[in-house]
Order: structure tokens, then sequence, then C-alpha cells
């Protein structure tokens, strides 16, 4: 098949899968955040809420676009636009599966493989802080201001734990390319510890891994270093100013940027779209036994309902569910589907933590951020890595 | 193919190139020199030097521009006004230009009569894999001595702003 026709079908999957993922991942976060607090969450626009993401697009849409007086007009409409493409480019490099092929088409579940896949990456997240910057200088009033500078300082500093922390990773791997770095984890020690790189020799990136958690949470401005926007103090920091669609950009680019971030840590640190456990064991029936479970307890709950809306949907999930399971079964699907499952349940997993520290942690102080950052994780990062490229040149 | 993305990023180069010289806004400048710096990235890309590429993008964009914009906000610098400019600029700016231009084109074309034409993809020396090979092998003395001299910078700062603070 032509080459860039296959790169189009693959770009439109892609991000037709990434910006419906973002939609959802919000209701998702509610709802999570919700049974932590003991609530329900969103319920009322379609069953469970699941119209909701839609309800919100269609408010944010027909709100009126406000134009403060006194912002620099050209940088304020440009931050948005910034912020939110330089959060979408990254997924371009993160291989979502191995190799696959439909009929006598091969292609691999990656949009593009480059050599420098990982460098990439970090050159694309060191961009992402001037559309925080520029957002809060051309808003033109003191909360965006100084929301903007405390991010601004704050991912800076932590970029730099960040990047040690990757080189240990990158070490271990000896290769600068994500497909090539999930290919080095394959193996399996003893024949069944995965050879992920949390778990792999000479070093076990265990702390790498550790503080590669922590610094994404402060690259991404989440809890508990959203300080960029901490409305205690600063209204809502950096993105005061905006409104309708505007403001939607800045609130998807946050949730590319966890995705891809997520992304990142799965491919770097436990591997990518291998399963934890390897094949003659049956990790290959895991996905369809978990969704058969799932559609088991809807449909139970659907005959035994506590609502009485729920007599009709919840067998409808289930089915849907029991369907999904079906389709792992399918020899001809099997091997496309189950590795995506392995990679999306990770960095699902990883999204998930991110959620459920926000509803457990307090946000931190500013100088408690700062020392943090560079009294304790940059040593601590230095550290691993010294000890990695030591163990490394001697064993390897 | 290659021709079309070396017109784009060669022409959005010497435009931001232009802008930063002409904005009146200190940010504006600052934005079109990361513009400059980005259409670079883009043509070691073209010329298969993929990692010099994602370098100049992490160090200069990402890097040094931040710090250049962070204390421009910080100083809330505001625009500059335009001066009218003196005569003698206005009289003998253009033929000086002119001048230094054909002396510039002149030289090299007496060092480099007849220049070989450059090939996309062509080079391979780029990748990661060359670079760190180069660094630490041919060019291991001079890297040493880059790497001592940023570690005095380093200390020589920390030093000065000490000072300061006492």
């Amino acid at each position: 098949m032509n080459f860039y026709l296959l790169c189009a079908i693959k770009a439109a999957v892609v991000a037709g899968a990434l910006m419906t993922a973002l939609a959802y991942l919000q209701w998702v976060e509610r709802k999570v955040i919700a049974h932590i607090q003991v609530r329900m969450g969103p319920y009322r626009v379609g069953p469970h809420g699941l119209l909701q993401p839609l309800a919100d697009v269609i408010k944010l849409l027909t709100k009126e676009d406000l134009l403060p007086p006194g912002v620099n007009r050209f940088y304020f409409v440009l931050a948005p636009f910034l912020a939110i493409s330089l959060a979408l480019i990254s997924i371009c490099v993160i291989p979502f599966g191995p190799e696959i092929h439909a009929g006598p088409v091969y292609t691999w579940m990656q949009l593009t493989d480059l050599n420098i896949g990982v460098i990439f990456v970090l050159a694309i997240s060191s961009l992402s802080v001037y559309a925080v910057v520029l957002a809060g200088w051309a808003s033109n009033s003191k909360y965006p201001l100084l929301g903007s500078l405390r991010s601004a300082a704050q991912m800076i500093s932590y970029e730099l734990p960040m990047g040690m922390a990757v080189a240990g990773a990158l070490l271990v791997s000896n290769t600068l390319s994500l497909r090539g770095i999930v290919e080095t984890q394959s193996q399996y020690y003893w024949g069944w510890i995965p050879a992920w790189n949390v778990f792999h020799g000479p070093f076990p990136q265990i702390f790498g891994f550790a503080i590669f958690l922590i610094t994404i949470f402060a690259e991404t401005n989440r809890v508990p270093f959203d300080l960029a926007e901490a409305e205690s103090e600063l209204v809502a920091g950096f993105h005061t100013e905006y409104s309708s669609l505007k403001f939607a950009g800045f609130f998807m680019a946050e949730y590319a940027n966890m995705v891809t971030v997520c992304a990142m840590a799965t491919v770097l640190y436990l591997g990518g779209w291998m399963p934890p456990f390897p094949a003659r064991y049956g990790s290959n029936f895991v996905p369809g036994i978990v969704f058969a479970i799932a559609g088991a307890v809807a449909i139970y709950h659907g005959l035994h309902p506590a609502r009485k809306r729920d007599r009709l949907t919840l067998p409808a999930f289930g089915a849907i569910f029991l369907g999904i399971a079906a389709l792992f079964c399918v020899p001809l699907f099997q091997p496309i589907l189950t590795p995506l499952f392995w990679f999306l349940a990770k960095t699902g997993f990883l999204l998930f933590t991110f959620m459920w520290v926000r509803g457990t942690l307090p946000r931190f102080r500013y100088d408690q951020l700062m020392r943090f950052a560079w009294r304790f994780l940059f040593p601590a990062a230095a550290l691993n890595l010294l000890v990695t490229a030591l163990l490394v040149a001697l064993v390897g | 193919m290659d021709a079309i993305l070396f017109l784009i990023f060669a022409i959005t180069a010497v435009v931001c190139g232009v802008l930063v010289v002409t904005r009146r806004h200190p940010i504006s400048s600052a934005l079109a020199l990361i513009g400059v710096m980005g259409s670079l990235a883009g043509l070691y890309l073209l010329l298969g030097a993929p990692f010099l590429a994602a370098a100049q993008v992490i160090v200069y964009a990402g890097a040094i521009m931040v710090l250049f914009v962070f204390v421009i906000m910080l100083l809330n610098a505001g625009e500059e006004r335009k001066s009218s400019g003196s005569r003698l600029a206005r009289v003998a700016g253009v033929p000086a230009l002119v001048a230094l231009l054909g002396f510039l084109a002149y030289t090299i074309f007496r060092m480099y009569p007849r220049p070989e034409t450059v090939e996309f993809g062509g080079f391979h020396g780029g990748t990661p894999y060359a670079i760190g090979y180069a660094i630490f092998t041919k060019y291991l003395l001079p890297f040493e001595i880059t790497s001592i001299l940023v570690l005095i910078a380093i200390v020589g700062a920390v030093v000065l702003a000490y000072k300061e603070l006492d």
C-alpha cells in the first residue's frame, strides 16, 4: 500500500482515539475523585454520566469567548494553540505495539520511529513551558503572571532530575529509539520475572522510575505540584483570564501531557507492550478473562438493579464487555489487541495513579517544592545515574 | 520534497531573523529568535543530523531562551521607542551593507570556487552513536576542556550571586 496513505490512516486512527480518550479521561478523573471522596460524580447526562464529556464540549463551545482589555492580543491567542499542539506532537513517537499485518500490509503500531525518540520527547516537553509563560504574560494581570512565573521555574527545575532519571534507563537499554527500548525489555529472568527496566540488570531502575514518576507530576502541573494554578492563592493561575475554547485548549493540553508522560513511563520503565509474565503461562488469555469478568459483573448487577435505570444500561455494558472479550479470542485480532491491551493497561494504571494522588495528597508550598527538587531529587537522580553508569560500564 | 522543506525552513529562519531586529517589543524579538532556532533545527534534521537538531531545540529554545523570556518578563520591559536614526546611517548604511555582503560573497567564492552540491540524506554522521563516538575518541580533549570551562562558569556565577546575598 502507498506509504503516504498508510501514514494518513495511522495518524487519523491515533488522533481520533487520542481525542476521545482525552475527553473521557476527564470523565474518569471526575468519577475516581468522586469515589475517593465518597460521592457519585457525574450521573445526570447519559447512563452513569457517560455523555458528560459531550455536554462539557457543547458548553465550552457555546460560551462567550472573552478577550479582556489590556491583553496582548496575538500572544494571548497564540498561547493555548501552542499548549495544545505541543502536547499532541509527542504522541507520534510513542510505540503502542509490535509490528502487525493486515493481509499483505505490514506496519508498526507507532506513527514514526525516530532514532532520537527519547530526546525528541524531551525537546518538545522543554518547549511546552512557553505556552504557560506566554499565557501568563499576555494576560496582563497579576495572578496569571505570578502563576506562570512559578510554573516556569518549577518546570525548568524538575526537567533536570527527569532528564537524569531518563538517562539511567537509556544506559540500561543502550538505545534512544523508543521502539528499540521496548524491544530490549522483552526477555524474562528465570522464565518469569520480566526484564523491564524497573527490574533490568545490571542496576534495576527502580529509583529512576520513582524519580521519573515524581518529576512528571511536576512537569504536567498536577497535584501535589499544581502551584501554577493554586486556586486558593492565585484564583486559577496562568489561565485565569481565559474562557471558552481557549480555556478548553489548556485543559486538553494538560490531559494530553498526562497521557504522553504516562506512555513514556510505560515505554521507558514498564516494558511497553510486553506482558508481565510469559505467554506460556497464559498471559494471552488475561485480557479476555478480565473483560469477561467485567461483563459478567455488569450483567449480574443489571439483573439485581439498585436503581431502575440500571436494568437497561448495565446489561448493555455487560454485552459490550463480553463482545470485547470475544474479540480477544479471535486469532486474527489477538496479535493486534493483546499487546495494545498491555500497553493501555500500564498507561491506564499510571493515569489512575495521577488521579489517585490528586484525591489523596495536599499541595506543596512553593519553597518546599523548590527545596525538594534541588536538595533531594536532583542529587538522588545524579547518584542513580552514576551508579547505573558504573555498573553498566563494569558488567555490560 | 527535501527542497520544499528546505525552502520552508530557510525562509522561516530568515524572516524570523529579520523580525528579531525589527520588532519593537523585547518579547516579540525573543520569540522570533526562538523561531530562528527552531527552523535551524529543522534544517539540521534535513541534513541528516537528528541529534544536533534535538540538542538545538533543548539547549537553545528550551533552556537559554526560556531564561531570556523570563528576565524580560520579570523586568517588565516595555516597547522600545524608534529613534529617528542619524543621517550618517541613512546615507552610508546601504552602500556599506552592499559592500560588506559583496566582500563576503567574494571571499566565499575565492575559498570554495566549485561548491559541491549538498545532497539531503547523504550524510550519516549525525546519529547519537556517531556523535558520542566522536566526542569520546577524537575530540575527547576539547570536550573535557569545555566541560571544565562550563564548571568554572557555574562556580563563578555562584560566587558572584553569593556576594550579593551577603
